[in-house]
């Protein structure tokens, strides 16, 4: 079972640690703000990502079980 | 060790008034890093991550050397401090007011800290609130110094405190002024607030702890007063008292 | 266009029989004095079936292997499966709510509040329908604030409602506000659980955890109208109208220079010129399509002839029904100026809580309107091009996605245009009042705004 890495864009306030933390998923837009690579986290990378997460002062980084969710607006 | 601190040797005294002028210290490098953090400082040396690290570890380190403080102080035997007063203020018999304040000091961070191990579990709002506690401790735990400490008249824990507080000052204008004007009742009661307590310094510290005869008009007991003018041995207190 | 006072105008004569399988379905029997009564709409659709009780837990609801072979689809703009998403919320061990979703934020679409203020006893069937099939205690009817006359409508017709034999389930209604994102369904829950009505960032899933933490069906007033007539006719009969991936009927909202525009009901797959021609036919040159809505796309004038209304003829012209929405933009019009105009708007309508949408739709507005006045530096367009790449799925709901599909699209459908004004700025057509309506409200989310009537 895969994990990914997934921003809650409400809580997010551009702080940024997580992309300094794990630059080989995030990456900042022009404004501050994570974009993120939602591929499945490698055992390699998948220490880095449970620390930005922790990293995050507003909780806005999850690290999520994979599950397939249809966005139903 | 225990038995040099229990027979209420300077040794203890010492290590009380030290490791207290070293949790101030720290405080205050913490409060610094705090709106250092909250503001986004960062260099490429210096990433967010790090300077929000930092932050982290300097406050922990200053809750390590406040609780040596602490203990230090109940296990001295020269003054009569309980466990109970170190978290119930302004019951103690040895200066209750202003060993009081240290007592509401360390409440405040206990309840800082440990909403802060335990942030996962609660909600960001909350944890944030609480946080802004830290504005509050802040004074309050050098109030205390000033009124308990036996050093006060000694430039070097002086000149120290007015580092400190300079640093903090500055930090609270920098935190107050991002983000203004908005919620600008809050930012200016809060600059009021860091003021007015600048002023009451001022004003109070000549007459209270560098004035005359401030442990006795602090609440030191009587008992003590005597012991320490009678004993020869009273010069290694330092001379405050 | 002033929402308040428009006629509706179905496309064929006015019968109380229903003709099998044919048009009109939902608006069988509409009359232009009012509200269906109650003994009215049982004259023309007969009663609902009282459906056979949830057999404990385990045993599935007929209605929802009905609405499964039916092919029923939601007619909010997502055109989620409502099977599916009836299931979801039927899987729930607790007790279900209901929501019926008349909020319609979208400014040029009307058939939700059309629905409330002329066939509210059709929605309210459906909507007892499914919380009986969803086995839910509680059905809450919202209706969009600033539509007065449907929310007076609906009161009448809950309380018309006491007493009927398949109403088990109580219900009550709530004005909801008016703006764009207020009816997205995480945004309505929101608002039921007494917050602000923006949304919320999902899982869980309103079908999980909704209002008071209960799995909540946030169903679309159109389609809680068609379970009911499902519920009555059948799947087959259902089927007989509209196309094979999407069967059945649709009510779309025709706006533009046309004798009769306003709420239409239409087979999926139905012609845009066969449409036109039941509205009595255009007034001037339509120049393009807009179609689904501000969060839908454009399309140009040299393909309006072979339109057709379904999602997968759309789907090729890279659009879709979405609200149904069926706005045809005058040759007289800007279509650069009234890009800019929507985009600026729907910036302003950000809930304001994601960074992306914020400064992405901001970014986007301001590049659209550079273009629209000459004032460009560099290429916008690409720039337009690269921003909404970069605000999509970044947000908590559709909004910057939608945003970025209205946008993208013009620039495709009026590429000379837009290549026009930034050369040489303003054209004559900017100057003219605006064709793409925008109520007027002052901000977006904010709880406390008043409604306002549309110019």
């Amino acid at each position: 079972m895969s994990q990914r890495v997934r921003v809650n864009p409400i809580a997010c306030e551009a702080h940024g640690m997580c992309a300094e933390l794990l630059p080989e998923r995030i990456s900042l837009d022009e404004w501050g703000y994570p974009i993120v690579d939602s591929e499945p986290l490698t055992p390699a990378v998948l220490d880095h990502a449970r620390r930005a997460a922790q990293a995050c002062p507003t909780f806005a980084l999850l690290l999520e079980r994979d599950r397939e969710r249809e966005r139903a607006s | 060790m225990t038995a040099i601190l229990a027979t209420g040797g300077s040794l203890s005294w010492y290590l009380t008034r030290s490791t207290g002028a070293v949790a101030l210290l720290l405080l205050s490098t913490a409060v610094v890093l705090g709106v250092v953090d909250v503001r986004r400082f960062s260099t490429p040396r210096w990433p967010r991550f790090v300077v929000d690290a930092l932050h982290r570890n300097v406050s922990l380190l200053a809750m390590v050397f406040l609780c040596l403080h602490i203990l230090t102080s109940v296990l001295d035997s020269f003054a009569p401090i309980s466990l109970i007063d170190t978290v119930v203020p302004f019951a103690g018999s040895y200066r209750p007011f202003w060993l009081g304040l240290g007592a509401v000091a360390f409440d405040l961070l206990i309840a800082v800290t440990l909403t802060s191990l335990l942030r996962q579990r609660m909600g960001y709002a909350s944890w944030r609130a609480i946080h802004w506690l830290t504005y509050a401790s802040w004074p309050i735990a050098l109030l205390h110094g000033f009124g308990t400490g036996s050093d006060v008249h000694g430039t070097w824990l002086l000149v120290l405190s007015v580092i400190c507080l300079l640093a903090v000052l500055a930090s609270v204008i920098v935190r107050v002024a991002d983000g203004w004007p908005e919620h600008l009742g809050a930012r200016a009661a809060a600059l009021g607030g860091a003021g007015a307590f600048s002023l009451f310094l001022l004003i109070w510290m000549p007459s209270g702890p560098l004035g005359s005869e401030w442990a006795r008009r602090s609440g030191t007991p009587s008992s003590l007063l005597h012991h320490s003018t009678a004993s020869s041995t009273s010069a290694s207190h330092g001379s405050g008292e | 266009m002033n929402k308040e006072t428009l006629m509706i105008d179905p496309p064929v004569e006015r019968t109380t029989t229903q003709a099998p399988g044919s048009l009109p379905r939902l608006l069988a029997g509409i009359s232009p004095d009012g509200a269906m009564s109650i003994d009215q709409h049982l004259a023309v659709h007969g009663q609902a079936p009282v459906l056979a009780r949830r057999r404990g837990r385990r045993s599935e609801s007929p209605l929802i292997e009905q609405i499964e072979r039916a092919g029923l689809r939601g007619h909010g703009g997502a055109g989620f499966p409502t099977a599916t998403k009836l299931r979801a919320v039927a899987a729930s061990r607790k007790r279900a709510v209901v929501v019926v979703n008349a909020a319609e934020g979208e400014p040029a679409s009307l058939k939700d509040r059309t629905l409330m203020q002329t066939l509210p006893h059709l929605v309210l069937d459906g909507a007892q329908l499914a919380a009986q099939a969803v086995g839910a205690d509680e059905l809450i009817v919202c209706v969009c604030e600033i539509a007065q006359a449907s929310v007076e409508t609906s009161a009448h017709a809950i309380s018309e409602r006491r007493g009927m034999p398949l109403d088990s389930v109580r219900m009550h209604l709530t004005a909801v506000p008016g703006h764009y994102v207020a009816g997205q369904e995480a945004a309505l829950v929101n608002h039921l659980n007494g917050g602000p009505a923006i949304p919320t960032f999902t899982p869980p899933m309103v079908f999980e955890q909704g209002v008071r933490r209960r799995p909540t069906l946030v169903a679309n007033a159109e389609t809680l109208a068609h379970v009911a007539l499902i519920a009555r006719h059948g799947p087959e009969w259902f089927r007989r109208l509209g196309t094979p991936s999407q069967p059945g009927s649709a009510l779309v909202t025709l706006s533009g220079a046309l004798a009769h525009p306003g709420v239409y009901e239409i087979e999926h797959g139905a012609s845009l010129v066969s449409l036109i021609d039941a509205a009595g036919g255009m007034l001037a040159n339509p120049r393009a399509l807009l179609v689904g809505g501000y969060g839908g796309s454009w399309i140009g004038g040299e393909f309006l002839r072979g339109v057709a209304l379904s999602d997968e003829h759309l789907a090729s012209h890279g659009a879709s029904l979405g609200a149904g929405v069926v706005l045809l933009l005058s040759a007289d019009a800007c279509p650069v100026a009234e890009t800019a105009r929507v985009a600026r708007w729907m910036a302003g309508q950000s809930a304001g809580q994601c960074g992306p949408c914020v400064h992405g739709l901001d970014s986007i507005a301001g590049s659209v309107e550079e273009i629209a006045a000459g004032r460009v530096q560099g290429n916008a367009a690409q720039r337009v091009e690269r921003l909404a790449a970069l605000v999509r799925r970044r947000g908590a709901c559709g909004h910057p996605d939608g945003t970025a599909r209205f946008v993208t699209s013009a620039l495709d459908a009026f590429a000379p245009e837009f290549a026009d004004h930034a050369r040489h700025g303003p054209c004559e057509g900017c100057a003219r009042p605006g064709e793409l309506p925008l109520p007027v409200h002052r901000r977006t989310a904010n709880p406390t705004h008043e409604p306002v009537p549309f110019r």
